[in-house]
Formats: C-alpha cells, sequence, structure tokens
C-alpha cells in the first residue's frame, strides 16, 4: 500500500480511541445485559393472553363487510376463485387472506360489493380470525423487541400495554385488511434485526444465522403486502451499514473476517428476500390463471396467457389487411383500447362530433375497421378480390365499426389537454373528409414492410396537421363516461402514450395462426406487473375539492376514520387511537428529541463523565433510542412528501416505532434511580392508558344508540375534539 | 500630529491581474452584442409581460417563483425608460423602437459575466492553486451554455450569480473563523452569505436548494467547534480581554446566535422585504385579481375596490348580498339560483326533488343576490337600528330575483351523490317540509360574538336540520344546469376545508319598502377603508400561499425534457430563429465540459470511498490536510450538484435543460479540483506529472475547440445548411432545418 503520510495524528485521535475501544468494551456490556431480567417468560404470556383476549373480542361483529373489507376480502375470493384482478398493492397479502379463507372453508362465493353487505350464510371468520391472529402478535413482539434493546421488565410492559390498550390497533387487526399483516412482518423484521444486533458478540453462530435469515424473510414479507414495507427495509439497511462500517473499523478483524461478514448479509438480506419476493409473484401468477377483472390493465402479450381471455390459445391472421376488423390497444401501462361510441362531445368542448375514448375494458366498441383512405371496402369485402395487406407508411382510414365513423382529427384544442388536438369520430357510412387520414408506421421499420398484429408497436401520424394520435392518460368528467382522453399530440416524442399495437384481428379472407411465440419471460410478466401497480399508486391522486387526511394529523389523533355505520341505529365503528396513549407517545418523542440532543451535545462537549456512564448513554439514548426513533421517523416523514391519497391508517406502522419509544424512555432511569416519584408516574402511565381503554372501547368494539352529542349516549362527554365523528 | 509628513503616503493594492483579465474577458463574452437579435428570445416572451406590468403598476400573480426576479428584470427596464407598451405574445416577434432591448438584457449578462471571477475565488477560497481557480474561470467563460443563458431576459443567471455569492462568501467567513472571529470582516461574509442565499432562493425557488446544503454546512462546521475545547460555553465577561484569551472568551452561544442571526433570521426579513417591494410597487388592480380573497382585491386600486368602497361593514338581517366562495378553484364563483328546477330524472336514473336549482356561478349576475332573513320576522328590509348578524346565530337566505329560500334536504345531490341537494325552495304545503334554516359560523373569528363582515369574514352555513354545510363541489352541471359549477350540503364535512367557505363580497342595506326607505338613510352605517384594513402579512401570507398553491396546466411544452437528458444533454431548446436567414440560437452547452464535468463526479465519488474505506482500517494515502481539502471541495461541490439536481426526480412540472444549470455549473467547479489532486497526489515522477499537464493542456484546447464550433447558435451567427447539419452533434437534438426549396 502507499505510505501512510501524515497518517494517524492528533486530530483524529479521540474519536478513534473511542471507536476502537467500543469492541472490547461490548461483551461485558451486553454480558451483563442477556441476563434478561426474571421473570419475562411470565409477563410474556400475561401479554400474549392479553392481546389476543382483546383482539379476539367481538371478533365477528359487525356481520357485514367493514370498510376496506369490500377490496381486500373480495381479492382473497379471487384467488380461491383464481380469476385475475388487478391492485395496486403486491400479492402476498391478500393471497395469505385468500390462503385463510380457504383453509377456514370459505367457497370464495361471496361478492363483497360494498361495505354494509351482510355475510349471512358465508365464512368469514377464518380471514378476520388469521388477521386478528397477525394483529395480535404485534404486542409480543414489540414487549420483546423492548426487552432486548432496554433490558427492563417495565419497560416492556409498558410497551406491550400501551399496545394492547390502543383502541385503534385493536380495530385495525378485527378486520379483513393488509394493515396487520404488514404490521406483522414489520415488527417480526425489527424483532429479529434487534435480536441479530444483541448476537453481534458471537457471529456465525445458528442463532444469529437464524435471526439474520429470519429479518431477511421477514423484510419479503412486508414489501409483498404493500409498498409501504421499503421503509422498514430501510430501516434495516441502515442498521447494516451501521454495523458493517463498526466491523470494518476493527482492525482485530482480518479483512477476510470482514468479507464473509459482508457476504452473510448480502446473503441473508438481499438475496434471500429478494428471492422470496420473487416466487411470491410466481405463485400470484400460477394461482390466477384465469381471465378477470383486470386483465385490461396489462399488455396483449400478458393477456394471452389468462384461461379464458380472448388473446388466450389464440390464433389470428397475422398480417394486417384491407379491411380487417381490429382493435388497438394503447402501448402506455395500464393503456386502453380505441374506443368510440355514440355520445357526442359535449358544447363547449371542440367540435360537437362524436367522442373517441380509451377504453380499459372489452368491449364491441373498440373495434375498427381498417380502410384505404381513397376507396370504399365494399369491393375489398368482395372475396374474389385479392387480400391487400396494410404497409409501413400507408395512408389509411379507421372506421369505427359500430356507428360508421371515421377517425378524425382538427385544430380544435382536446377536452383535457389543451395543447393537443381534439380526435372525433366523422362521416356518415364511412365517408367523410381528408382529416380523416391516419399515416401507419410501425416503430424502427423501414418503408414498404408488412404489419404484424400484436408485435408490431403502431403510430398513426395525421396526414393533415401532422399530430400523433395519443392517449394523455387523463380521465375524462361524466360526460365522457369517466373513460380515457384521446387525443392528436403535435410534440412528435416517442412515448408510449403514442405507440399502438393491434389486438384482436378479424379477416376471413386470411389463415390464422397460432401465437405463441407471443408469450412473455417470467421477468417481463414481474416487471410489467410493477410498472402498473407504480402507475396504479401514483393515480391515486385526491380531487381538488375533496378534504383528505394530513399527515400532520395523524400523531395528534386528530381525526378517525369510519369502518361501519353512520346512523344512530347502526353497529358503529370508529378507527381512532386512544387519545391518552397516543399523546403520551406524541410527548415522548418531543422529550426524546430533547434528551437525545442535549446527550449528543454533551458528548460532543466532553464533559467529564465516568467512561462507564458515557458508554451507558451513548447506547442507550443515540443508539438504542436512536433505532426506535429512526424507525418512527422513516415510518412517518416520507407521507409528506405523497402526492397519493392519504388515509389515518397510514401512520399506525409508525405508531408501533413511537409506542416502543414510549416505553423505553418512561423506564430510562428506572435501573439506577428507583425513586418513588419515578414509580409512581409509571403506575399512572399504565392507570392512565388502562382507564382511557375502559372509556373509549366502544369505538373498537361497536357503538349502538345515539351519537355522543347526545347526552344519553355512552359516548357522551368523550368527544374531546371536534373533529372526532363518533 | 504632522506623523504624516515624516512618512511618506503608501497605498499598496494588491491586484489580481489575471482576475481583472478574466472578469474584463468575461464581461466581453456576456455584454457583445447585446442587443442582437432584437426579437423577442424564448422565455422573454415570459418575463416580459410581467416586467410590462411593472412598469405599469398592475398587480400580477405568477406561480413560476417569487417577486425578486422579475423586479430585478424590471429595474432594467426601468432605468432603460421602458414604458411596459409591448405586446409579449409570440416568440420571435420583433422589438418595436420602444423597448429598451439592451438594458433589459443588461443584468442577466452582467450577472453572469461576474460568474466568472465568483468561480475563481471559490476555488482560492477552498485552498486549490491558482492554476485550479483559473481552470474553473476558463471553464465557466467557455461554457457555452451558461453564455446563452445569461444574454436574454431570463432568471437563471441571476440564480447562478446568487448562488455563488452565497457560497464564496460562506467559504471567505468560514476562513477567517480560524483567527479574526467577530472581527468586521467576519460579520460581512456572514452576513453577505445570508443576504445572496435569501436572494437566490428570492429569484427562483430552486435557490432553496442551496441555502439548505449551506444551512448543513454550516451545522456540521458548528457540531465541530462544540468539540472544540478551547472555546467556553457561555459569555467571556469573566475573561480578561487579552489577546492570548481572547479566542477563548468568545462563547459558542454568540457564535451559534451570531449564525442564527445571520442565516436564519436576516435571510427571511430580506425575503419579506422583496414581497413588501412587490407589493408597494403594484397596486393597480389586474389580470389575476380574481385569484385572490375578495379583501385582497378590495386593497388593489381599480377592480373591485371601486365597487366596495363605502358599502356597510356589517352584515345585518335584511342585507342584501353576493356570497364568494373563497376557494377559488377551479375559478372564482358566486352563490346563484335561478326559475330553472333539477330535471326529475338524471340520466343515470336517479331521482331529484325537482326544486329551483342553485348553483354556483362565475360572472357577475343580478341572481347572485341574497337577502339575509331574520327567520323569525317576516321583513326583508334592514331595521332601525340595523341587528348585525353574529356567529352562532340563525339565518335563512332569500333569493332576491324569485324570493325562494336556500335549502337543503335528504335528496342526493346530481353530481355528488354522497352529498345532500342543495335547492331554493318555499313550502307552500303541498309537498316537502322547508328545511331553511342556516347556522352562520364565522371561520377566522377572533370571539364567538364576532359580528358577519363585508369581506372580511370567512363564513360556513351549516345546516340545521341536517347540520350539512355548503360547499361547492367543483364539479360542473351538465347541460340542465348551463355547466354551472355543482353547490351541496356536505353531510361529512371533515376539517376545515376552503371549499365550505364563503364571504360576502358586494354589499347593501336592503330599502326595498319605499315608505322606509328615508328612515334607513338616515342611519347610515358605519363605513371604513378596507384596504387599510389588510396588512402586509397577511397580503404577504395570502400571497405566497397562491403562488405555491397555484397549479399550472400545461403540463407539456415541444421543448421540455426530463431529468435525466440533462446529464448527457440528450436535449436542447431552441430560443429563436431568424425568419429568413439559418440564424438561429440554442441552449446548448459545451459538449466537452459536460462529458469532462460527469466524469470528474465520478472520479470524486469513486476516490472517496476508496479513500474512506482505506482509512476506516487506518490507511492514510494522503495527508491529513489534503483529505480535508478533498472533503471540504467535494461538500460544496458534488453538494452543490446533488441537491440542485437529485429534487428534479421527485417533481411534477415540466422541466427544460435550464434547471440544470445551477447544479452544472458546482459540477464544473469539481473538474479543476479533481485535476489538481491527482496530479498532486496520484502523479508521483516528474514524468507523469509532465505528461499530466500535457494531457490536460490537450483537453483543455479540446474544451475552446468545441466552445468555438458551437458559438455560432450561441451568439445566434446566421449559418448555411451544411454548417447546421454538421452541428448536429446527437440525433435528439433539435437544431431546425430549413427544408430546401421552399
Amino acid at each position: 500500500s502507499m505510505p501512510a503520510a501524515g497518517g494517524g495524528r492528533a486530530g483524529s485521535g479521540p474519536l478513534r480511541q473511542r471507536g476502537a475501544r467500543r469492541p472490547q468494551g461490548a461483551p461485558p456490556v451486553s454480558a451483563l445485559a442477556s441476563r434478561a431480567p426474571a421473570g419475562w417468560r411470565a409477563a410474556l404470556g400475561l401479554v400474549t393472553l392479553l392481546s389476543f383476549a382483546s383482539r379476539f373480542h367481538r371478533l365477528p361483529e359487525p356481520p357485514h363487510v367493514c370498510w376496506d373489507e369490500t377490496h381486500f376480502g373480495k381479492m382473497g375470493s379471487y384467488y380461491i376463485n383464481r380469476t385475475f384482478f388487478f391492485d395496486v398493492h403486491p400479492p402476498l397479502g391478500k393471497m395469505l387472506i385468500g390462503l385463510a379463507g380457504y383453509l377456514s372453508g370459505y367457497d370464495g362465493t361471496f361478492p363483497f360489493q360494498k361495505p354494509g353487505d351482510r355475510y349471512e350464510q358465508h365464512n368469514y371468520m377464518g380471514m378476520r380470525g388469521f388477521c386478528a391472529f397477525l394483529g395480535s402478535c404485534l404486542v409480543p413482539f414489540a414487549y420483546l423487541t423492548v426487552l432486548e434493546l432496554s433490558k427492563s421488565l417495565p419497560a416492556a410492559l409498558l410497551t406491550a400495554f400501551i399496545l394492547i390498550f390502543d383502541t385503534g390497533c385493536i380495530t385495525l387487526s378485527q378486520y379483513i385488511l393488509l394493515d396487520p399483516i404488514l404490521m406483522f412482518f414489520l415488527m417480526g423484521a425489527v424483532l429479529s434485526m434487534v435480536k441479530c444486533n444483541s448476537c453481534a458478540d458471537r457471529p456465525f453462530s445458528a442463532s444469529w444465522w437464524l435471526w439474520l435469515s429470519l429479518t431477511g424473510v421477514n423484510l419479503a414479507g412486508a414489501m409483498g403486502v404493500k409498498f409501504v414495507g421499503l421503509f422498514v427495509v430501510l430501516l434495516v439497511g441502515l442498521n447494516t451499514i451501521y454495523n458493517l462500517w463498526d466491523l470494518l473499523g476493527n482492525l482485530s478483524l482480518s479483512l477476510v473476517m470482514f468479507g464473509k461478514h459482508f457476504l452473510a448479509r448480502v446473503l441473508c438480506l438481499i438475496l434471500l428476500p429478494l428471492t422470496l419476493y420473487v416466487a411470491m409473484f410466481a405463485v400470484h401468477f400460477a394461482v390466477l390463471n384465469k381471465s378477470g377483472p383486470g386483465d385490461g390493465f396489462f399488455s396483449s402479450a400478458f393477456q394471452s396467457q389468462l384461461i379464458g381471455n380472448n388473446l388466450h390459445n389464440v390464433s389470428i391472421p397475422e398480417h394486417l389487411a384491407y379491411g380487417s376488423v381490429v382493435t388497438m390497444k394503447n402501448l402506455r401501462m395500464a393503456g386502453g383500447y380505441l374506443h368510440s361510441h355514440w355520445h357526442l362531445y359535449p358544447e363547449g368542448v371542440g367540435a360537437r362530433q362524436q367522442q373517441v375514448t380509451a377504453y380499459l375494458h372489452k368491449d364491441l366498441n373498440n373495434l375498427w375497421i381498417i380502410k384505404k383512405h381513397d376507396s370504399d371496402t365494399a369491393d375489398l369485402l368482395d372475396s374474389s378480390s385479392p387480400v391487400e395487406f396494410v404497409r409501413h407508411g400507408d395512408i389509411i382510414r379507421l372506421e369505427h365499426k359500430e356507428t360508421s365513423r371515421n377517425l378524425h382529427s382538427h385544430q380544435h384544442e382536446a377536452p383535457l389537454t389543451r395543447k393537443h388536438f381534439q380526435v372525433t369520430g366523422y362521416g356518415i357510412n364511412g365517408t367523410g373528409d381528408s382529416n380523416d387520414f391516419w399515416r401507419i408506421e410501425v416503430v424502427g421499420r423501414r418503408a414498404g414492410k408488412l404489419i404484424k398484429v400484436l408485435r408490431s408497436k403502431i403510430r398513426l401520424t395525421h396526414v393533415a396537421t401532422g399530430c400523433i394520435l395519443g392517449s394523455s392518460g387523463k380521465t375524462l368528467p361524466k360526460w365522457g363516461w369517466e373513460q380515457v382522453e384521446v387525443t392528436c399530440t403535435p410534440y412528435v416524442k416517442e412515448t408510449p402514450n403514442s405507440l399502438w399495437n393491434f389486438e384482436d384481428h378479424i379477416n376471413p379472407k386470411l389463415p390464422n395462426i397460432s401465437l405463441d411465440v407471443l408469450k412473455p419471460s417470467f421477468v417481463e410478466i414481474l416487471l410489467e406487473s410493477h410498472m402498473v401497480m407504480i402507475r396504479g399508486n401514483s393515480g391515486l391522486k385526491p380531487k381538488d375539492n375533496e378534504v383528505t387526511s394530513k399527515p400532520w394529523h395523524w400523531p395528534i389523533n386528530y381525526q378517525g376514520l369510519r369502518f361501519s355505520g353512520v346512523n344512530e341505529t347502526d353497529y358503529r365503528v370508529y378507527l381512532l387511537g386512544n387519545p391518552v396513549v397516543w399523546w403520551l407517545n406524541l410527548f415522548t418523542i418531543g422529550l426524546y428529541l430533547l434528551i437525545a440532543i442535549s446527550t449528543a451535545v454533551v458528548l460532543k462537549r466532553g464533559v467529564q463523565l465516568t467512561s462507564e456512564h458515557k458508554g451507558e448513554l451513548s447506547r442507550v439514548v443515540l443508539r438504542g433510542g436512536g433505532q426506535v426513533a429512526l424507525g418512527w421517523l422513516l415510518h412517518y416523514l416520507p407521507f409528506f412528501m405523497m402526492g397519493r391519497v392519504l388515509y389515518f391508517h397510514h401512520y399506525f406502522p409508525a405508531m408501533l416505532f413511537s409506542s416502543m419509544l414510549t416505553g423505553k424512555y418512561w423506564m430510562l432511569g428506572e435501573g439506577e434511580a428507583e425513586t418513588r416519584t419515578e414509580n409512581c408516574a409509571v403506575l399512572d402511565g399504565h392507570f392512565n392508558s388502562s382507564h382511557s381503554f375502559y372509556l373509549f372501547h366502544p369505538l373498537s368494539y361497536g357503538m349502538i344508540g345515539p351519537m355522543a352529542s347526545d347526552p344519553s349516549s355512552p359516548m357522551a362527554g368523550l368527544r374531546w375534539m371536534d373533529s372526532w365523528e363518533f | 500630529m504632522l506623523g504624516f509628513l515624516k512618512k511618506p503616503v503608501v497605498v499598496t493594492a494588491e491586484i489580481n491581474l489575471s482576475l481583472v483579465a478574466l472578469t474584463v474577458v468575461g464581461l466581453m463574452s456576456r455584454l457583445w452584442g447585446l442587443s442582437y437579435p432584437r426579437a423577442v428570445v424564448f422565455d422573454e416572451v415570459y418575463y416580459g409581460q410581467f416586467v410590462s406590468l411593472y412598469m405599469k403598476r398592475i398587480f400580477f400573480v405568477d406561480d413560476s417563483g417569487p417577486p425578486l426576479g422579475h423586479m430585478l428584470l424590471a429595474l432594467g427596464g426601468y432605468l432603460g425608460g421602458f414604458d411596459g407598451n409591448f405586446l409579449w405574445n409570440r416568440i420571435g416577434a420583433e422589438y418595436s423602437t420602444n423597448v429598451p432591448v439592451c438594458s433589459l438584457r443588461f443584468l442577466p449578462a452582467l450577472a453572469g459575466a461576474l460568474c466568472i471571477p465568483l468561480a475563481y475565488q471559490i476555488l482560492v477560497e477552498l485552498r486549490f492553486s491558482h492554476c485550479a481557480a483559473l481552470g474553473a474561470a476558463l471553464l465557466i467563460l467557455l461554457e457555452n451554455s451558461l453564455i446563452t443563458q445569461s444574454r436574454f431576459m431570463l432568471l437563471e443567471s441571476i440564480l447562478i450569480f446568487f448562488i455563488l455569492l452565497a457560497v464564496l462568501s460562506y467559504l471567505k467567513f468560514y476562513n477567517l473563523q480560524r483567527h479574526s472571529s467577530f472581527s468586521g470582516r467576519w460579520w460581512f461574509w456572514l452576513l453577505l452569505s445570508g443576504v445572496a442565499c435569501s436572494c437566490a432562493v428570492g429569484v427562483k425557488y430552486m435557490g432553496l436548494f442551496t441555502y439548505m446544503l449551506l444551512l448543513v454546512i454550516a451545522g456540521l462546521h458548528f457540531w465541530h467547534m462544540l468539540g472544540d475545547q478551547n472555546l467556553s460555553n457561555v459569555g467571556g465577561a469573566t475573561c480578561k480581554i487579552n489577546h492570548v484569551l481572547r479566542k477563548a472568551c468568545v462563547s459558542l452561544v454568540c457564535h451559534f446566535l451570531a449564525r442564527g442571526l445571520t442565516l436564519l433570521i436576516i435571510p427571511v426579513a430580506t425575503y419579506l422585504s422583496f414581497f413588501y417591494v412587490h407589493l408597494t410597487l403594484l397596486y393597480r388592480s389586474g389580470p389575476h385579481d380574481q385569484i385572490m380573497t375578495s379583501a385582497f382585491q378590495a386593497s388593489l386600486e381599480g377592480g373591485l375596490a371601486r365597487i366596495t368602497q363605502g358599502q356597510p361593514l356589517e352584515v345585518a338581517y335584511g342585507s342584501q348580498i353576493t356570497l364568494r366562495n373563497v376557494l377559488g378553484k377551479p375559478m372564482q364563483c358566486w352563490l346563484h339560483s335561478h326559475t330553472n328546477t333539477y330535471p326529475i330524472r338524471y340520466e343515470n336514473g336517479r331521482g331529484s326533488s325537482h326544486q329551483q336549482q342553485v348553483t354556483c356561478y362565475p360572472f357577475k349576475d343580478v341572481n347572485n343576490w341574497w337577502i339575509v332573513k331574520d327567520p323569525g320576522m317576516q321583513q326583508l328590509v334592514v331595521s332601525n337600528p340595523p341587528r348585525p348578524v353574529r356567529h352562532g346565530h340563525i339565518v335563512q337566505l332569500v333569493h332576491g330575483i324569485t324570493t325562494r329560500y336556500l335549502n337543503t334536504h335528504d335528496v342526493a345531490a346530481p353530481l355528488s351523490p354522497h352529498s345532500q341537494e342543495v335547492s331554493c325552495y318555499i313550502d307552500y304545503n303541498i309537498s316537502m317540509p322547508a328545511q331553511n334554516l342556516w347556522r352562520v359560523e364565522i371561520v377566522n373569528r377572533e370571539s364567538d360574538t364576532d359580528v358577519w363582515k363585508t369581506i372580511l369574514s370567512e363564513v360556513r352555513f351549516v345546516h340545521v336540520n341536517t347540520s350539512a354545510v355548503l360547499k361547492l363541489s367543483g364539479a360542473s352541471l351538465p347541460e340542465w344546469g348551463y355547466r354551472q359549477l355543482e353547490v351541496v350540503g356536505e353531510k361529512l364535512s371533515k376539517g376545515y376545508h376552503q371549499s365550505m367557505v364563503w364571504n360576502v363580497e358586494e354589499h347593501r342595506y336592503g330599502k326595498s319598502q319605499e315608505q322606509k326607505e328615508r328612515e334607513v338613510e338616515l342611519h347610515s352605517p358605519t363605513r371604513m377603508d378596507i384596504s387599510k384594513n389588510l396588512s402586509f402579512m397577511a397580503k404577504f401570507t395570502e400571497l405566497q400561499w397562491k403562488i405555491l398553491t397555484l397549479k399550472n396546466e400545461d403540463t407539456e411544452h415541444k421543448y421540455s425534457s426530463s431529468a435525466l437528458d440533462w446529464i448527457t444533454m440528450d436535449t436542447n431548446i431552441a430560443y429563436w430563429l431568424h425568419p429568413t436567414s439559418g440564424a438561429q440560437i440554442h441552449l446548448l452547452g459545451n459538449v466537452c465540459t459536460w462529458a469532462s464535468a460527469n466524469v470528474a463526479a465520478v472520479v470524486y465519488t469513486c476516490l472517496s470511498l476508496w479513500y474512506l474505506i482505506r482509512r476506516r482500517r487506518k490507511i492514510y494515502d494522503i495527508p491529513e490536510d489534503a483529505w480535508q481539502l478533498w472533503v471540504s471541495a467535494g461538500q460544496i461541490c458534488v453538494g452543490g450538484w446533488v441537491v440542485n439536481y437529485l429534487p428534479f426526480f421527485l417533481m411534477e412540472k415540466t422541466l427544460f435543460l435550464y434547471h440544470y444549470l445551477p447544479a452544472l455549473t458546482f459540477q464544473i467547479l469539481l473538474i479543476p479540483i479533481v485535476l489538481q489532486h491527482l496530479s498532486d497526489h496520484l502523479c508521483r515522477s516528474l514524468l507523469s506529472k509532465s505528461m499530466f499537464s500535457a494531457l490536460t493542456v490537450a483537453w483543455f484546447s479540446s474544451v475552446c475547440f468545441a466552445y468555438r464550433t458551437f458559438s455560432p447558435v450561441t451568439y445566434g451567427e446566421p449559418l448555411s445548411v451544411a454548417e447546421l447539419k454538421d452541428l448536429r452533434w446527437k440525433d435528439s437534438w433539435n437544431i431546425l432545418i430549413r427544408k430546401q426549396g421552399h
């Protein structure tokens, strides 16, 4: 190596010594700490029991569809029926729901149409029970995590009781939702990570490998349920980088050993989760092999794999010819079929001609006939005349089959994208004007070549104005039946928005051939489904005049979510955190920030402390607490930057972290000081959370009777904030 | 006393001639032939209209950024004696003689030219050699895209100037820190840094990124000071002021407060002052009035103020009012009704109440007038003395022309079936009972007994029977509703939303009953001038909020590009094309510089990672102070590039190549840094050093060559078709070539 000129000078001395000392200092601390407090097993049993009792209490109530059960229950049914559907979340959560339903004897016949539908004889308890089971596991997980981090039984107990008595966590665990499943994997990952960290003194031991690989498994689980699982992946990733950096600085560790550490983590935290994640999708696509409501979101190639889809095992004429009847699909992800119907554009929206839109579903109105621009098809249909193929660069006319109008564009502005031109259906019985002429081109092909159905990427250029037919992706208002806008864009830019392919192709004069070659590879399917999911997620934008939940509402428990029931006679369930618990959490976060900043400054200023104290302070406040606080930040702050619609329940993963922080911090000085005031404060905390749970439990377990504004209601006087709606 | 006679008076001046030379050349490169082309170039068409409005003192709202940049451009127009009379409607339009083109373009060009000495100084302050600093300045000088962007009435060069100024003054301050804290110069540079940051933010919100970067760097530096045991914690009162102890006496708290004051408070104050000047200059009503609230509009000369002047302040029973929805989206509109009724059945088969329609109408109309009525009394005129309506009072609203009552009931609204239909209705005991009582809730009340005031009060109408809230749904009704906007009763009114809030705009006391007319006039109501009532802070908050939330619909432009295209310069922007000759101006960078800047960033990152890992294993490849220099240069240059570039990947607005220029400037500064580091630390033998120098010279001449090649499209010199075709180095570049024979 190069000479270490000037290396190891005084400037970097103190810092380095401190860093270097830790590995030697670590074993005694963890040896001392690994003596877990007496009675932790009994306490674990107690909290687990309480947790299960609170989550399974009145689980069958209400016996109708609540809130998002309408989505996730329905999707569970799709898995049982094996019909293909589309959702913005990855498949694991819904697959597990489907599995739970299947094992418990649910046959997938309940339609889950809208909230409030009664289940009647259908067996829904299996699915709810499964979610409640996972939701109940959160409490012992949090208990064990805090116990591992703080080595203090009261701290762990406080965390556990906070979660047991939180009405929000109970409500969210009791229904067929993705959240309990997500939070299960999330807490599982955190617990395994913390366990693995405390095995750091005996690397490559069996328990070390176990916890490391469990971390990986749980990460895959969290990512597989919802994309917000990414935040816990980040948390674990940062923790791993920190650990590796620490190991790298340990000069007693050879580079070979470091390499082993590094590879072990790559294996368990990257390769293993990735494999599991991909496997999940493999199962997903293997199970859903029948055509269903999600077909239209995917490309033609993808659809050809689904049983029952018109493209499945299809044999169609390969090359496009004049006189063919076709459907055209936009190539953007989740792009629709070129569509028209008898309805006209309303007054004031461009010319008052027939609407042309993009439609995601299969429909007879998606059919178009390809004609020559200068002659009619009458002679083409004549069976004796020779087939004439369409070639790259030809000028054609597209006639809508149902209405016999031509695809037409002109220099009127498009309804939504004002800088584009309007596209309409024009003419009577196929007779229009020169604005109906389009030049058909295949991307990356030279003139004169034939055009392949399904495989050629087509661009349609309007001859008169030079604009290109495209779909803007914007949804038309009511008058356009909320279909997608089709425009003619004057900006000549190659985007999937302005490219199309031919999907159906009917021409009796041509021989049909099988198109099995079209079959996409698994990697292509995986990529495509991710693109569609991401697009779907970013499409969930709040409308202009809609009141939405804001991230700053959440930690202050500003407003809940109505799960079931509106009127006085209904069985009402309202998702709202236990206000005492939540405000305590909020207060603790503030307190923690104060303590952490002052500790960091004190350490930096080098205040005279015994090294034991110093180590203890930095370990407990900055490292252990830092992990939990970082978890809270990572699960909360990103929501401020999200453009999509947000709901209150998005905060619950962050809430788990802040509850752990609360448990840890109210017990901070407990080990040393044992002062009476602190004990009182803790008891007070337990009492308050359980008492407020007693007050607010009807939120989760159901309210019947008058609203809280009525003095005779059981919730009278409990509407502490005007924004709560119960 | 006469000491000066004994010694000669000597003025010693140190003049860095290379710096002077650079500045002069820079000025020449940016200012040469500034008034050519004498036509509107690219975004001048956009900024020009604001300059004209400044000249005419007419109020406008521009959602693209805060006002400092516009004001500086307008200053150019003011100094050139521009009267604002020019129609900014089309790129390429010839300027009329009253437009002082040169003076309008002077300030951006000057700012662009001054970036060259700033770059030189920054490298010097980062403690790199004169040679490296010279290199940085020359690279900025020869960067075609920066030249093009500086030579027109555009904001980027001003923004880059302030960004570089902020960085330079922070570095000067930081270097003074060691030996002369709290000296005059120390204060000057610290203060200048804060003010320059604020100016950068004031020109474009992009400046915020660099401001944040400097705040983080200042925070880091302060964190290191915390670890410095030589500094005392709190004040130095007990210390004797002598030279040895002086350093220790200056407390950390003072340091902290000084930074807080200059880097946080003063920038905010400066930023506010931009708006103060802006609002003072623009006092006439103009084209964007309707975006603002009624109170704001009333504070402008002309426009709404002409109508509202002298109208009674307090709304009383019997008042005749128009109600404007506060949201102002999708357009401003007033609560409206007309004799037409809701169709019995909608297209989708749902039924309606078939009562009189209530809508929100975007134009002034006699049907927008409503009368506030006391449910307990029959009269529709203001009593004597007027009885004001207060927060919490229950009123009926009578439609002036049709004398029907505003009503809502448990019938689904036409387009928002989850909300209640709002109608106008009189109960003749035929069908439904009337449900026309509304509680007035003043949202911005100070106390619960506040009086409902014209323009100033923001009011919610809560329906007494169903507690639904009167709301503008934002949807526009079909044919039968004349495409007016739908108004509904929102039952699940979650929290506060502006679509549920209304304010009284026009207001007069009702005196339609002839006999009482005289009585009412005798008791003339309280009058006030509302414009004086709106404080600067209220105006600022509103304007700032509108600037930040106003959405521009146009998301597509012929020359828009994605952030990924910039790094490889896969895109360009045609700024101007001569109508007859082939002369054209493009925003096109120096290919050689862009590529080298990317290479420099990659080399810097890889080398840093390598050093970092080796240092962790206690292997020190370079001396500690060289490492410190390397790190601090990276903080500024790589940090500046990252903060000015990466955020664009998260943005949803229309992006153009010129958004990349601030990031590019930082990246260019990195080139000489990397080169010097390589030559100092990696070229060990004399031979390799001279080889390296030769390579550097060769590379620099290729930069000059690229500059020379593209300078015709930078300065707009006429070119033949063949020459233009030769310039199209990349297929994705859009160089305009006229078809032959046309």
